[in-house]
């Protein structure tokens, strides 16, 4: 029966200490909160650590939680929220930090070819200012709108539509340079 | 390059394999532990009745959020002893422990009034050196509150990182091979749009050998600049010229200012500028010097020359021409059209873009006269119109244009301009000077994103007798190539604003230099005498070279002078005789012979051509100049100094031994009056400098 209830009445029972919801909750958004994590990070690790986090803190956040954005939206913004705290706090650690970095102990042992996707996508990713990685994540990753992406990130659609033209030229620069090596 | 897209689309859609099912459930353990804590502790987290409880709410989350990271969510399990431990802490933190993260919001949401500051004293323009103008403010609160959201280690990342991109640059141009030496930076640049720009005649003097230009390509494992599309125009320094062989310079005169103040924002950012973004003419030209004014009657700026010794080479002397525009009687100033046209794009978001731009242009409007007019045009995705044609003592409708402004949406600045032209001609009216102030970052990417088109468009439309001035603002995607190809085709001035007192001295102290101008096309052309110099070499202005047969040439197009504006040449010359000479004399001689019939102890004959405003044939005006060298007064000094400052920054080799201290020395006694602290800070700076070069 808890499978059928959206998203938004389950979160408003939960902060009403509705152990049930809760639970169902969690369980229903576990998968998206690690994924985007793993996106934002790119690394499995920082990922799971994340996702663990969000989860934790989850029952107090969720009192902050009025209806006026969808459920998803509204924990897609925790995310990024959450992945942008510990980014600064890794900054003030170490400035090398910055998340897409240690790719190389993370690679699962495979396929060359996978090899050299990810590769690829760790150094793209890298390369991308932060605001345009979490751009990209919510985008291409999660597969969310212009207008979506704007609402998770609080900013206008335009500035969103201004950061994906950044990244094509961004992409367009890396190109060149790969070409030059 | 969608291809590129859709494989980072494919990437990271692939990318998270399946979370380790043992995480997981422990994950969501956790989470339902922290749930239960949370319902049993709902009331005594909040034990003070009197705090409301919306903000209880949310700075706890937030406080949690940030506080709660794995290693004592993991501790919490581990025992009921630390679960106890973590049931005390909560409640202590919500109870308003310092949180030493700050609040979740990204930095570019900053609110844009956390850059106001204190205004200085308004100032009576009508005073003689009008440049001599702005505010005694704080200016290192005001750099560090303006430098915005950037983060410092990026920053200095760049700009450590943009002269490898620049030699990058530079050896994809030269091997295309296809332009002739003075296009060679113009070419397909392909991470920097780098270019010469200067006017269509820009010809870079012919010194450089082309090895200079053949840079080795660029160590492979270099990293790139991150994000960084910031480029800057300048062309290769002038070299030592000999004046028997090339007795002849001639240069456009340039009344910008935005060197300085680019390289302001980058030190107050703790880097060095890009060695590109060091003009030295616009550095010396920022500051404000003491020019005996024209006379009534006569050409509508005068030129004062002297001779001093050059301070880091006492074998060498320094010829300085310093031009003074005339300053009309500002209640007889003709009635203006002012379009402003502001780039509202994604990009101006930045507290230091948009919002500084809309401070800025409330100052600027108590300025404007009743009969003036202002439109509003703005441009992200397409271009419209904001405020129609509007008196300028309208306050209200102006500032609540201003304030409707939002930053969103790709940077349409071909069509932006195109429709800032047709209101300004519109608004025409007999007698009235109608000019275009472009407000943008420079980043122009949709339509015309071709500069070479762009700048074509402007020269094509500055026949329509509108000046277009560029207002620069924010870094990060500064465009300043762009925005000097703009201003020096759409006969204007470009500045960059990087703090609101900047914004003061451009458009309120110096309103009528940037607006008004007395004289146009003005093109100074100095010939040597080879029986005084053996050697020269004209400092800065590289941007503004112009063919020898461009002097004489009405129809190329040169720089204006705007009412009280100041423009300091300086020429570093070394007399026949001197030990300082470093060319040798030819063994078989160059046969050339004076065409004089009596030799003369005349220094060099100095012509300039001006154009009074909306004529299209030029004066000339020539004087000759004595080759007695007299002292340096402070300005002559200071100006020298500055002129020191730029060829540091920029790697020159003509300074020998002489370096920062001597600089900051120099400066430091030639700072004179300095009534606005404009010298003050300057010393500044060089110390900034010195200690980042380090």
């Amino acid at each position: 029966m808890r499978m059928q209830t959206p998203d938004e009445a389950l979160a408003i029972a939960a902060a009403n200490g509705d152990r049930e919801a809760f639970a169902a909750l969690l369980s229903r958004h576990y998968d998206m909160v690690f994924g985007l994590a793993f996106r934002l990070t790119g690394l499995r690790a920082e990922a799971e650590d994340l996702a663990q986090d969000i989860c934790c803190a989850l029952p107090a956040k969720l009192r902050s939680y009025r209806q006026e954005a969808r459920f998803t939206t509204w924990l897609y913004r925790v995310t990024v929220n959450a992945a942008h705290d510990r980014r600064r706090r890794a900054a003030t650690r170490t400035k090398a930090t910055d998340g897409w970095g240690d790719w190389e102990i993370n690679r699962r042992a495979g396929m060359a070819e996978e090899a050299e996707a990810q590769d690829w996508l760790a150094a793209t990713m890298r390369q991308l200012a932060p605001e345009l990685r979490d751009t990209v994540a919510l985008t291409l990753g999660e597969g969310l709108s212009q207008k979506e992406a704007a609402e998770v990130l609080g900013v206008s659609e335009g500035t969103i539509a201004w950061r994906m033209s950044e990244v094509k030229k961004r992409l367009r620069q890396l190109a060149r340079a790969e070409g030059m090596l | 390059m969608t291809d590129d897209l859709q494989r980072l689309r494919a990437g990271l859609e692939a990318l998270p394999q399946a979370p380790d099912p043992a995480t997981r459930a422990a994950a969501l353990a956790r989470a339902m532990e922290s749930f239960d804590r949370s319902q049993g502790t709902a009331e005594t987290v909040r034990p003070k009745s009197d705090r409301p409880a919306r903000a209880g709410f949310l700075t706890g989350a937030r406080e949690m959020i940030q506080k709660l990271t794995t290693r004592p969510a993991l501790a919490m399990t581990a025992s009921f002893a630390v679960i106890a431990v973590a049931l005390s802490v909560y409640p202590a933190l919500k109870n308003g422990l310092p949180r030493p993260g700050g609040v979740a919001v990204p930095a570019s949401e900053t609110p844009a009034g956390t850059t106001a500051t204190p205004t200085a004293p308004a100032l009576t323009t009508t005073a003689p050196a009008e440049i001599a103008a702005p505010p005694a403010a704080p200016l290192a609160a005001e750099d560090s509150a303006a430098t915005g959201p950037e983060p410092g280690v990026a920053a200095q990342e760049r700009a450590r990182l943009a002269p490898a991109a620049r030699e990058e640059a530079e050896s994809a141009a030269a091997l295309a091979d296809a332009a002739p030496l003075g296009e060679a930076a113009t070419g397909p640049a392909p991470l920097q749009k780098l270019r010469a720009t200067g006017t269509e005649s820009l010809r870079t003097p012919p010194a450089p050998a082309p090895s200079t230009i053949l840079q080795p390509a660029p160590d492979a494992f270099a990293p790139l600049p991150e994000a960084n599309t910031e480029a800057f125009a300048n062309a290769t320094a002038s070299a030592v010229k000999i004046a028997a062989e090339d007795p002849v310079s001639t240069f456009s005169i340039d009344s910008d200012t935005a060197s300085w103040s680019i390289l302001r924002s980058s030190l107050a950012n703790g880097t060095l500028p890009p060695a590109d973004a060091v003009r030295i003419e616009e550095m010396v030209n920022y500051f404000p010097y003491d020019y005996p004014a024209p006379k009534p009657g006569a050409a509508p700026f005068r030129a004062a020359v002297n001779l001093f010794r050059t301070p880091w080479n006492e074998n060498t002397q320094l010829l300085r021409i310093g031009i003074q525009g005339a300053q009309p009687a500002l209640d007889a100033r003709p009635p203006l059209n002012l379009v402003f046209l502001i780039d509202t794009s994604g990009s101006m978001q930045d507290a230091n873009k948009l919002p500084l731009l809309k401070q800025s242009f409330r100052l600027m409007l108590p300025e404007l006269r009743p009969e003036d007019r202002i439109a509003l045009v703005t441009y992200a995705g397409s271009a419209g119109t904001v405020l129609p044609p509007t008196p300028a003592t309208d306050h209200g409708a102006i500032l609540a244009a201003l304030d409707r402004l939002d930053a969103g949406g790709s940077t349409a600045g071909a069509e932006g301009l195109a429709l800032a032209y047709r209101v300004a001609e519109e608004m025409g009216g007999d007698g009235r000077i109608s000019r275009i102030l472009l407000a943008t970052d420079g980043d122009f990417n949709v339509g015309i994103a071709d500069p070479e088109d762009l700048k074509a468009f402007v020269a094509n439309k500055r026949d329509s007798g509108a000046y277009l001035s560029i207002l620069g603002f924010g870094r990060g995607n500064l465009d300043d190539a762009t925005m000097q190809a703009l201003a020096q085709n759409g006969n204007g001035t470009a500045a960059y604003i990087d703090t609101l007192s900047e914004a003061q001295k451009v458009l309120v102290d110096q309103l009528s230099g940037a607006l008004f101008p007395i004289a146009d096309d003005v093109k100074i052309q100095i010939e040597f005498n080879p029986a005084m110099v053996a050697e020269y070499r004209l400092i800065g202005y590289e941007t503004r070279a112009l063919a020898r047969e461009d002097f004489n040439n009405d129809r190329v197009d040169a720089g204006e002078i705007g009412a009280g504006h100041q423009v300091t040449a300086l020429y570093e010359v070394t007399p026949v005789g001197s030990p300082a000479v470093l060319n040798d004399p030819l063994r078989y001689g160059t046969g050339q012979r004076s065409l004089l019939p009596q030799p003369t102890d005349d220094l060099a004959w100095l012509k300039l051509r001006y154009k009074a405003p909306g004529e299209s044939t030029s004066r000339l005006v020539e004087t000759p100049v004595s080759a007695i060298a007299g002292e340096a007064d402070d300005d002559a000094r200071f100006a020298a100094a500055i002129a020191g400052m730029g060829q540091l920054l920029t790697g020159s080799t003509y300074l020998g031994n002489w370096g920062w201290d001597d600089v900051v020395a120099l400066a430091n006694d030639a700072r004179g009056d300095d009534p606005f602290g404009y010298r003050a800070e300057a010393v500044r700076l060089m110390r900034l400098a010195e200690s980042l070069s380090r």
